[in-house]
């Protein structure tokens, strides 16, 4: 019912060790704040759901958070690779990560399925690929109007969704507009949920396109501003392309890593 | 006017575009290729982003398929279920444009593993993305892919999107709609599926490459048409429009 708390106090209270955690955002409005909150308070065993996995689960997966990483692309986006997450794969550095791989088409439908209250969900996709051959959340049903043979996907119903938004009222409508991804259904599929927002505002006005989280169906807020840096926050603040560029020399190198991960995010609060 | 092989695979891209209503973009190669041809060759080409920008009109390449100039200048915004289901799943969009870190000589893709196994690569690329259900339900597929017997190998080490599978009528048999890649457009020339074999053949070269450079960065035996083409030098109006895109994005 959509409390109001901090951030440290909110991540405490929702996120726990083994938990399945969606920190959603397509480029934008990215949880920054909230990921780094849960590499300082050590989270562990986590399975981290993501259609698009990028810095913020980087360092997650390299500060030993998590178990499990659900996903369609993991990269950072126009430099290359994720190296942390590269290490964890190919090398099991700082732990071994399990994978489960799917497509955007798959993921977007899986958190639908979640937010609908459905068991699965129903697509044209994944035929021919080897995808259908190594991930197990995968299977196809048939249309029984047709005949038609259609992918099939269950639906991801995360124990936590964390998003970041624009604003919030004081009630605790949460809103959020420009590119918004899949973070209504995240927060529809998930038990509980986290929003962290720019700024609390008496009454949010109406903007075109933008959409509402209404107050009963998030479970708390966090006033964050900045808290989807280095990604962006539409009307607040650029993405910081350069921070994503130099991401890829930073995380490239275990130790540098390591001391980037102690100067900026452990031992900062 | 001297170019390099970049801007000509650049160029020759953008061309291919003419005449298109809709192209579902791709980062990275396809994104400098289709806002090049939306500034030149294709003013009126909708460029739709994953993301879900529906007619993005960009003044400078975004470096990720989200970026905030996406929707601040596209016709409509929508969720990313949205895009994948209403839009691109019943064969709205008319090009799909991919590149890929391997090709075989089907135009499968492969951007998720490179040796070892599945649990255990070599290398881990970032995975599909939206890549399988692009590949799979555009009504065509335009790849843009650095030539190279890195890129081109005889099999994939994991098929992410499939071109043409096996061979004729696997794409019917598996249930595609589209009709798969039309055109592969390297640094080195252009390959065209042969329409009977499916077979991806070189059709043309770009000037100044010879043929015994195509063959050799290629990890198969090319097919090559019997009347091969040069692609048409890039115009001095193209190159410099590409290159104050370029400039441009970079600062």
């Amino acid at each position: 019912m959509a409390e109001l708390v901090g951030l440290a106090e909110g991540i405490a209270a929702l996120v726990h060790d083994g938990d399945t955690i969606a920190l959603e955002g397509f480029t934008h409005l990215i949880p920054v704040a909230a990921g780094q909150e849960i590499i300082r308070q050590g989270r562990r065993d986590l399975t981290l759901a993501r259609m698009t996995p990028d810095i913020v689960y980087d360092q997650m997966i390299g500060a030993g958070c998590a178990r499990r990483l659900v996903f369609a692309w993991g990269g950072n986006p126009g430099v290359g690779s994720l190296h942390r997450l590269r290490d964890a794969v190919e090398h099991g550095w700082p732990a071994p990560l399990e994978l489960e791989e799917h497509s955007h088409a798959g993921m977007a439908n899986r958190y639908a399925a979640g937010a609908s209250g459905l068991p699965f969900a129903v697509l044209r996709g994944y035929t021919g690929t080897d995808l259908v051959r190594h991930t197990t959340t995968l299977s196809t049903v048939t249309c029984p109007f047709t005949g038609e043979v259609l992918a099939a996907v269950p639906a991801l119903n995360p124990d936590v969704a964390v998003i970041h938004a624009q604003r919030a009222d004081r009630r605790g409508n949460v809103q959020l507009w420009g590119i918004t991804g899949v973070q209504k259904e995240a927060v529809l599929a998930a038990k509980r949920s986290l929003v962290t927002v720019e700024e609390v505002v008496d009454a949010l006005d109406r903007r075109p396109g933008a959409i509402v989280l209404p107050w009963w169906v998030v479970t708390a807020i966090a006033v964050t501003p900045g808290g989807a840096r280095p990604s962006y926050a539409q009307g607040y603040y650029d993405r910081d392309n350069r921070y994503y560029r130099d991401w890829d020399a930073i995380s490239r190198d275990r130790d540098s890593f390591t001391g980037w991960l102690d100067r900026h995010v452990v031992g900062v609060r | 006017m001297t170019f390099t092989a970049e801007e000509v695979m650049t160029v020759a891209a953008a061309r291919a575009l003419v005449g298109r209503t809709s192209c579902f973009v791709g980062i990275g190669l396809p994104s400098t290729a289709a806002n090049l041809a939306r500034r030149l060759h294709a003013p009126d080409l909708v460029l739709v982003y994953e993301s879900g920008a529906i007619g993005a009109k960009p003044a400078r390449l975004p470096l990720s398929i989200g970026d905030g100039e996406l929707a601040e200048t596209a016709d409509a915004v929508v969720s990313v279920p949205e895009i994948f289901n209403y839009w691109l799943q019943p064969g709205r969009i008319d090009v799909g444009f991919l590149s890929a870190a391997q090709l075989d000589r089907f135009g499968n893709l492969n951007t998720t593993v490179v040796g070892g196994d599945y649990r255990h690569p070599q290398t881990r690329l970032p995975g599909a993305g939206g890549a399988p259900e692009i590949a799979a339900a555009c009504r065509e597929v335009i790849l843009i892919v650095r030539q190279s017997r890195r890129t081109f190998v005889e099999r994939v080490d994991f098929v992410t999107s499939v071109g043409f599978g096996a061979g004729p009528g696997d794409r019917e048999r598996l249930g595609l709609h589209g009709r798969g890649p039309g055109l592969v457009i390297t640094d080195l020339g252009v390959l065209e599926p042969d329409p009977t074999s499916c077979e991806l053949t070189l059709t043309r070269l770009h000037p100044g490459v010879d043929l015994a450079a195509v063959t050799a960065a290629t990890g198969w035996r090319l097919a090559v048409a019997p009347e091969l083409g040069v692609t048409p030098e890039p115009t001095a109006d193209e190159l410099a429009v590409l290159r104050d895109l370029v400039e441009r994005s970079s600062r």
